[in-house]
């Protein structure tokens, strides 16, 4: 039983180690000296692959739009009034007229020169501009919310572990499979309802001072505050029971200091390992956030340039989201070779 | 180790099921399922037809009487004057629907694949993994939105062929069945690709099994009586990971209801008339303004949801822990 039960682990940790990283064995490192050793000629490699690798999601994510978005049925003109002629001229202005192979190799070409293109339905705007307006009050509200939900579930997670089975930990263990389940806009409409319409300590909307921002990040933060917290108990209440947090306890030191000093930078792996599926979903999970607090920020783009049949728009938003999320996989993956010396980076 | 280790009366550990059976919120969640499950199959049967049709009472308080048709409506009406009980229950049979049939969508092709990987090993288990990976992290319910706006229009004219066809044909059975699926065909689409999309979990975990059952000695024994390796798959390894799938099917669940709630609240999910969770929402958010509140539109539905993914979850824990005891997150 006990034999199965240490294979089962093993399984679990070749699970976690999937992060484009390979398991080396071997025991806990122990310090928090940075070993800049990885900075080799098998570094480099690793930095290349991983670059052709962003490069090929990038162009598979490009071309997905627009192939999907040119197949849609109903072309970006044709809510509008106007002749049959008129909104031919329009599409060859864009270059959306000929076959659907012209058309992409012309949006491949134009991307392949930095060159997003121009919105359909915004006249005279270029995607850069809309992106440029809009896309950094979700980055504010989507870094805020990443705060709030990476330090605060690795605390809250962190005291529950330290006080397993106590009041603290089934309370804080309940709330956040609560705040899993309820979807942001019920809390969000509920935060509103409570903090600024009934207590009257926040703004209801708005945009621009930094307590505008409180009460949308809270809610975009909240289920993934309550994962991190799941994520970051479970596992420290393993590594709590290893053999070297008993040395450290023997060698004299508190619950605490023995915590803080040697459990939380092995335990904290395993959220390190979320972070970037985190900054997804929180880009992602920012539209809705944006709607209900009606926020100026670049969800909505999304939805409105689907049903506008906005395809350079759409196209532009999705490249700049894949980007970013890619670029931050990359930091994160870094961040987790120096923090686990048993990983040898392999992209 | 579960909760019952220690207690076990005759020192083993228990059986899944009494590990399962004294975990207080995971039966209370299981019960609650059950219930809501024979609600949304029933109740829109018992409720009078003049309930289901639009009136002239638009924004009734929870209990008010109808003006024209003289009946009562529990939970109040909406914009068009229809019973919101009605309303929330059938948005029930929706949502649970896409749910149940979207995680059973991701369990089909998150298994092949997590049993592929694992059995495969070395260079194709290293490659499926980093596609994952690669999918993790990017925005998928972005490419959702896309498809679902692709591929409806040409569902939807497929149906209508296929109705008239059958109507050319005097086939009144298929005729009938079809003009029911039509305001639903987008659900349809809905459901195909949220499923394709919630099987990352699903991959990973039955992997991290596989890679474990792989090394036994049955699997060797069954590889040296030269056994395929597809059989070895499904003949020996499958029912090795029923009970670890069927756990992850109940907290897949909630993650496909939560989706579609999304997709349908930011207006790119189910259209009207049909109703789901999200769709009701998204009206009630709509109707709310400071100086009046309609109260009932937002609380009734967001209630109903939030219990029924808190019972998922809960129980979905409960089954983690009850037979997958080292799989925690």
């Amino acid at each position: 039983m006990l034999g199965e039960l240490r294979l089962m682990k093993g399984g679990a940790q070749g699970v976690k180690s999937g992060k484009g990283v390979t398991c080396a064995g071997g025991g806990a490192g122990s310090g928090w000296e940075v070993n800049f050793e990885f900075l080799t000629t098998r570094m480099v490699g690793f930095l290349f692959r991983r670059f052709l690798s962003s490069l090929v999601v990038l162009w598979l994510a490009a071309s997905i739009t627009f192939v999907m978005m040119r197949s849609i049925k109903g072309g970006p003109f044709e809510s509008e009034k106007g002749t049959a002629a008129a909104q031919a001229v329009k599409l060859a202005r864009y270059k959306l007229d000929g076959s659907l192979w012209e058309q992409y190799a012309a949006y491949m070409g134009s991307l392949a020169r930095f060159d997003l293109g121009e919105s359909t339905k915004y006249l005279n705007w270029s995607v850069a501009e809309l992106l440029g307006q809009k896309l950094p009050n979700s980055i504010l509200l989507g870094g805020v919310a990443f705060l709030i939900a990476s330090v605060g579930g690795v605390l809250l997670g962190g005291a529950a572990a330290v006080r397993q089975n106590s009041v603290v930990d089934r309370a804080a263990m309940f709330g956040a499979l609560a705040a899993i389940s309820i979807p942001t806009f019920v809390t969000g409409p509920a935060l509103i309802a409570v903090f600024a319409l009934g207590l009257g300590w926040l703004p209801v909307g708005g945009w621009g001072r930094w307590e505008q921002i409180v009460l949308p990040a809270v809610c975009l933060a909240a289920p993934y505050l309550a994962y991190v917290a799941r994520l970051m108990r479970n596992s420290l209440l393993d590594v709590l029971k290893s053999d070297f947090l008993r040395t450290a306890k023997a060698k004299g030191l508190g619950t605490v200091e023995a915590v803080a000093r040697h459990a939380v930078k092995v335990a904290i792996l395993p959220v390190v390992t979320f972070l970037g599926p985190l900054a997804a979903n929180l880009l992602t999970g920012s539209m809705v956030v944006e709607s209900v607090f009606n926020l100026p920020g670049a969800g909505m783009i999304f939805v409105n340039s689907i049903q506008n049949r906005d395809v350079f728009l759409l196209g532009g938003a999705v490249i700049v989201y894949c980007a970013l999320l890619l670029v931050f996989n990359f930091i994160v993956d870094l961040l987790y070779g120096v923090l686990d010396k048993r990983i040898r980076l392999n992209g | 180790m579960g909760k019952g280790a220690n207690s076990a009366g005759f020192g083993g550990r228990p059986g899944g099921w009494r590990v399962l059976k004294r975990n207080g919120a995971a039966m209370v969640g299981l019960f609650f399922l059950v219930g809501l499950t024979g609600v949304a199959v029933v109740v829109p049967w018992l409720l009078p037809e003049v309930l289901k049709e639009t009136s002239s009472g638009t924004f009734l308080p929870p209990m008010a009487v109808g003006g024209a048709d003289g009946v009562r409506h529990w939970l109040g009406t909406d914009v068009n004057g229809q019973d919101l009980l009605y309303r929330v229950v059938s948005g029930a049979r929706v949502s649970l629907g896409v749910g149940i049939a979207g995680a059973l969508i991701s369990l089909v092709v998150g298994t092949v694949y997590g049993m592929v990987s694992g059995f495969a090993g070395g260079r194709v288990d290293a490659l499926m993994m980093r596609a994952l990976d690669v999918i993790y992290s990017v925005p998928r319910i972005l490419f959702i939105m896309i498809f679902i706006a692709a591929l409806d229009p040409y569902l939807k004219d497929w149906l209508d062929a296929l109705r008239l066809g059958a109507q050319g044909r005097g086939w009144l059975w298929v005729e009938g069945r079809v003009n029911g699926i039509i305001p639903y065909s987008r659900i349809l689409v809905m459901i195909v690709s949220l499923g394709l999309v919630e099987w990352l979990t699903m991959a990973r975990i039955v992997r991290g099994q596989v890679l474990v059952l792989r090394e036994t000695t049955f699997v060797t024994a069954a590889r040296a009586m030269g056994q395929r390796p597809w059989v070895i798959l499904r003949r020996h390894l499958l029912p090795n990971l029923a009970t670890v799938i069927l756990t992850y099917l109940t907290l897949t669940i909630p993650a496909v209801v939560l989706d579609e709630s999304f997709l349908s609240f930011l207006g790119l999910g189910i259209e009207a008339p049909a109703a789901s969770w999200g769709s009701l929402l998204k009206d009630g958010a709509q109707a709310i303004n400071p100086l009046e509140s309609k109260w009932w539109l937002l609380v009734f539905p967001a209630g109903m949801m939030s219990m029924t993914l808190l019972a998922l979850n809960f129980l979905g824990d409960g089954l983690r822990d009850a037979f997958d005891p080292k799989g925690g997150e």
